[in-house]
């Protein structure tokens, strides 16, 4: 589902990624871990389609980035720190305008059918600045899976969020994966990444250095595996 | 990792729906930002006060007779205008860098340049909408007659030049941590022409100049809006993504 080959990208002389190689197969959830300014972000925003790469090759669904950057993003959906919504709007109205945007059919419907699915429909008509940053998390997964994307992307979703916040959001995020999409998730959070992701890999100094499937290991040595990763380890 | 299969590129099926897609799209983020700023009301507000503090100052400040008012109209009009909207263009995309929306639009699997007319449009319905209020309140308090076919003419292509190279610069300005700062930089040298083309066609038909003598000035405003709608067109992919 996601083919990555030989990636790199620099921003002026500095090199975040270094030829990074990386393959996702259809319905796994792939937690991509790594020390901050390991280039996950930026990774995670090529894949999206926001950042185009300086070298390598770079597909999903079959599709090439950034060449067939249109057909990508109709299959994707992406949820970051960031909520990506508009304040000023509802809830309702901000699936409204995405939806538009995504050209999605029977919109009234599936709004409704989202919202119910990110427990936010007794709250539809309430303007968005005036959620919490929980409510706001959640509803930025609406907007992500409105037009029903086989591919998720998340970029540290859990940050900001306190406890009871991140467990809700846990639960729409393992509720999302269920429905057999592929998710690539970044995190700091070894535990959230252990709850809820199949396969782990470490990106470090702009290359993923290590990778487990969850059946090969035991998560209580997720924070060994992860550290003997990012200090020059191997897989 | 290195023994995955070679995927073939295939095409796109939805790509013949472009044309739909584009228009659909532009509408979706004019309603977009329409709806947030009735219920914020952030943008007009600011460049309706600006504007009118302008011209009172303006008004206070110049001691006129008749025949002077009407050389220098054309030049505090097109002085107001400019400094409001790009207060407006910079709150704008203020909009949509907060909460990260600027990505969000990005991410739609739409060409981006429905975006960037969905977004110009937008703004020239703020500038025309400023312009609308001002005007009258220009006349009654210049007591000068503004409401000349000629004029009104020129204050729109004029505000379609500025709003289209404005929305342009400031979607470039506000990926920067200086963008209020920098969008006047980048876009006052970029709009000297529009706004000496639309300083003078307007200074014609205030003072009876004959139509021969200001059609330059409204040819050069004509060329102008399509050069630069047609250059931010072709640019604007490039200018919002990294």
């Amino acid at each position: 589902m996601i083919e990555v080959r030989r990636l790199v990208k620099r921003f002026g002389l500095k090199a975040v990624l270094r030829g990074l190689e990386f393959h996702v197969e259809p319905g796994e959830f792939v937690a991509l871990l790594g020390p901050n300014g390991a280039g996950k972000t930026t990774f995670l925003r090529i894949l999206a389609s926001l950042s185009r790469p300086t070298l390598g090759e770079v597909r999903i669904a079959g599709y090439r980035l950034p060449a067939q950057a249109g057909a990508v993003r109709r299959r994707l959906g992406v949820v970051s720190h960031l909520p990506l919504l508009y304040g000023d709007l509802t809830a309702e109205e901000n699936l409204q305008f995405y939806g538009r945007m995504y050209g999605i059919n029977d919109l009234a419907m599936r709004i409704e059918e989202v919202l119910n699915l990110v427990g936010l429909w007794p709250r539809r008509r309430d303007l968005v600045r005036t959620f919490s940053r929980g409510m706001q998390q959640r509803l930025a997964i609406g907007r992500a899976v409105l037009h029903d994307p086989d591919v998720m992307l998340f970029d540290e979703p859990h940050t900001g969020l306190d406890q009871d916040a991140s467990s809700m959001l846990d639960n729409v995020l393992g509720e999302v994966a269920a429905r057999g999409r592929t998710v690539v998730m970044t995190s700091h959070d070894l535990s959230r990444a252990a709850d809820l992701a199949s396969r782990f890999d470490v990106l470090s100094r702009g290359v993923i250095t290590a990778s487990v499937k969850r059946e090969e290991i035991d998560t209580r040595d997720l924070l060994a595996f992860y550290r003997q990763a990012v200090n020059g380890g191997t897989a | 990792m290195s023994d995955t299969p070679q995927v073939m590129a295939h095409k796109d099926p939805l790509e013949g729906r472009a044309a739909f897609s584009f228009l659909r799209a532009m509408g979706a983020v004019v309603w977009k930002d329409l709806a947030a700023e009735l219920r914020s009301r952030e943008l007009l507000s600011s460049m309706l006060v600006f504007a009118l503090l302008v011209i009172l100052i303006f008004n206070f400040a110049l001691e006129l007779d008749a025949r002077e008012r009407a050389n220098v109209t054309s030049g505090v009009l097109w002085v107001t205008f400019t400094f409001a909207g790009t207060l407006g263009l910079n709150r704008s995309m203020a909009i949509e860098k907060d909460r990260g929306c600027l990505d969000g639009l990005l991410l739609a699997p739409v060409d981006r340049s429905a975006i960037y007319f969905g977004k110009t449009l937008g703004n020239l319905i703020f500038m025309l909408l400023v312009e609308i209020i001002v005007l009258p309140i220009y006349s009654v308090l210049y007591n000068t007659n503004l409401f000349l076919p000629g004029l009104l003419l020129v204050i729109l292509l004029g505000s379609v030049g500025y709003v289209a190279v404005g929305t342009l610069l400031a979607s470039m300005a506000v990926q920067t941590r200086t963008r209020d700062i920098l969008l006047p930089i980048l876009l006052f040298p970029v709009v000297i022409p529009v706004v000496i083309a639309s300083v003078k066609g307007s200074g014609g038909y205030l003072q009876g100049i004959p139509f021969d003598e200001i059609m330059p000035w409204i040819n050069l405003l004509i060329v102008y809006d399509v050069i630069f709608t047609a250059v931010a067109f072709m640019v604007f992919d490039y200018v919002v993504e990294e």
